[in-house]
């Protein structure tokens, strides 16, 4: 049963399948376990971090491309949500239209560029990425009328997902363990589950016989050609879901953040967080993704809370505050990743993996 | 005498002003092992090259069972029925044995686009693979990754993988290089084997004498890109075309250099 949900991609390692378990419950039940507007809204944004890491692993990862529309895509999925929840009204039927328009609208436009540039070499999708994404970027900041610019949009979802939506009142007075039964709590699950059944989704995507062919594509695309795999079909097909992926978990986003801006979804520093977590986590397995995604996310959330109690623990000391000081976060997170990199060069779940 | 599977016709590729292979015209007929030699540089790859679509001809023709496949890509050629061994080996370094021969079973039978089942759940692609691995006895070594192969193993995965493919034409090219005296001998075995598929026919780029006496039926001479000599093993050997063209030293001489 856990073997055909995973698409018999099973951890292989002992701590890797504890570590994931522990993500899965704690994310499943996070609205219980760790009450907070704060905290929960860590947890949702690592649930859709988690998707997007994914599908760029899908690309990256599996079929050994590298592209830096990433964020595009995602913000394809976005604004999808946002304009049709704000032309057609809230609703889940604007949700729909929307994060359906949206996948296929990513799925297309990667086509188009996969058919343009991968035929050649896989380093000009690189370069083609990046101009196309910084080409929307500008056009979504300069379209004010139809994206609200700079400013972004901010909508409304359907009511039934937002806090002022209040159930159970009769059974369990509005409550259950402590927790308000609210639209927001509901509006986490849907996050929740929405990631949930995407990451199976790709599981089992790389699991099959397709995806074995993105590894040997990654491996030697040389070879897999003359075996007979036409591999610019392969390469272009896999670009097209990676983007439709990454576009549903924008509008997962969307739907969370009731707001929509070019620098949320859009900017290039976004694109490189992906990277990293890709990166840190493992290439080549959609674990690697879960757990780059949690990491990164707690460390952009925590690192400089922990950081400034740091810094007043050992207040009595020299040099020491200054340099944990918490407007200093982000050094430290730098030297995180790089040390990261420096001993796990297979991502952390490759090193886990590796010490079976 | 049956009609020929691969022919090429005034076969010809120029890098710049460089003819790497001139005009190259000759036919391949089924049941028939064809030996390439010539010295280093002489095109043999090349020609090879040129016959799997690896490099575009400047001029001329592959034809296979009639049909001009002469600007079909790499794949298409393969789906058609060109099986082409490389001399370096050139396998999928990190994924495991099994796996590598997988990958072709799954090409030949078209499953590739196959996004929604689980890749291990196609059982008979496995078996196939199973079965081709314990015919170059490899089978100990299935879950090894290709990357910690011994350098023998790896050759004999490169043959395997041909096997697997299942083609009209085998092209060989140099396929016991740098392997061990006591494990050429193996794949030396499984090309004579093939030969006995009488519907097919045997490319082999070799440099060692005693493996083209042993397996050739008919040997081709290519020097400087051209087609120097072409006929029976004995014959070839003592021709004056072949004679002259090594400087007296005879095709043993200059092959027996390498």
């Amino acid at each position: 049963m856990i073997r055909t949900l995973l698409s018999g991609d099973t951890p292989r390692s002992l701590p890797l399948a504890l570590i994931l378990g522990g993500i899965l419950i704690c994310l499943a039940l996070a609205p219980f376990l760790f009450p907070g507007v704060r905290t929960v809204d860590t947890a949702a944004r690592i649930c859709i971090f988690i998707v997007l890491v994914a599908s760029y692993d899908l690309l990256l990862g599996y079929g050994g491309i590298v592209s830096f529309a990433h964020t595009m895509f995602f913000g394809i999925g976005a604004y999808g949500v946002a304009l049709a929840s704000s032309h057609m009204g809230r609703g889940f039927d604007a949700i729909a239209v929307g994060a359906v328009t949206g996948a296929l609208a990513a799925a297309a436009l990667a086509f188009v560029i996969g058919l343009f540039s991968l035929r050649v070499r896989a380093i000009f999708f690189a370069m083609i990425t990046l101009a196309v994404a910084s080409a929307v970027a500008v056009l979504v900041s300069q379209l004010s009328g139809l994206t609200g610019g700079e400013d972004g949009l901010t909508f409304k979802t359907p009511r039934a997902l937002g806090p002022a939506f209040k159930f159970g009142k009769e059974a369990f007075d509005g409550r259950l363990f402590g927790v308000k039964l609210n639209g927001k709590l509901l509006a986490y699950y849907f996050v929740f589950f929405g990631s949930f059944c995407l990451f199976l989704l790709m599981l089992r995507v790389v699991n099959s016989p397709f995806g074995r062919v993105l590894q040997a594509i990654r491996e030697n695309d040389f070879r897999a050609e003359s075996i007979g795999y036409r591999v610019v079909y392969y390469r272009v097909a896999a670009t097209c879901l990676s983007a439709a992926i990454a576009a549903l978990a924008g509008s997962l986003y969307a739907i969370w953040l009731r707001y929509v801006g070019p620098d949320t979804v859009l900017s290039m520093e976004l694109m490189i967080d992906i990277l990293l977590m890709v990166v840190i986590g493992g290439m080549g397995t959609l674990y690697g993704a879960v757990i780059g995604a949690v990491l990164f996310v707690m460390a952009q959330n925590y690192l400089q809370n922990l950081m400034g109690a740091a810094a007043e623990l050992t207040s009595g000391l020299p040099v020491l505050p200054q340099l944990l000081n918490a407007d200093r976060w982000l050094l430290w997170l730098g030297v995180l990743f790089i040390l990261s990199v420096y001993f796990f060069p297979t991502g952390i779940v490759g090193r886990l993996r590796n010490t079976r | 005498m049956s009609s020929p599977i691969l022919e090429t016709h005034g076969l010809s590729v120029r890098f710049g002003g460089h003819v790497a292979v001139d005009a190259v015209t000759c036919a391949f007929r089924p049941g028939e092992l064809t030996a390439i030699v010539g010295p280093n540089g002489a095109g043999k790859t090349t020609y090879f090259n040129l016959i799997s679509g690896q490099i575009p001809c400047s001029e001329g023709q592959v034809t296979l069972r009639g049909s001009d496949i002469s600007r079909a890509t790499v794949s298409a050629r393969t789906k058609a029925g060109i099986g082409r061994a490389f001399q370096l080996t050139n396998l999928f370094p990190g994924l495991s044995v099994l796996e590598n021969l997988r990958l072709v079973v799954q090409a030949r039978h078209g499953r590739g686009f196959n996004l929604w089942s689980m890749a291990i759940g196609h059982r008979d692609l496995t078996e196939e693979a199973e079965e081709i691995l314990s015919r170059v006895r490899l089978l100990d070594q299935r879950d090894q990754v290709v990357s910690e192969l011994s350098h023998g193993n790896q050759r004999k995965l490169e043959v395997a993988l041909l096997i697997a493919q299942d083609p009209a034409v085998y092209m060989f090219d140099e396929p016991t290089a740098g392997m061990s005296v006591d494990e050429a001998p193996v794949v030396l075995d499984l090309i004579a084997e093939l030969k006995q598929q009488k519907d097919r026919c045997i490319l082999l780029v070799e440099h060692k004498m005693d493996v083209i006496r042993s397996l050739a039926d008919r040997i081709i001479v290519l020097h400087n890109g051209a087609l120097a000599a072409d006929g029976a093993p004995a014959e070839v050997m003592a021709s004056d075309v072949v004679q002259e063209a090594y400087m007296g030293r005879g095709l043993e001489g200059i092959l027996n250099d390498d």
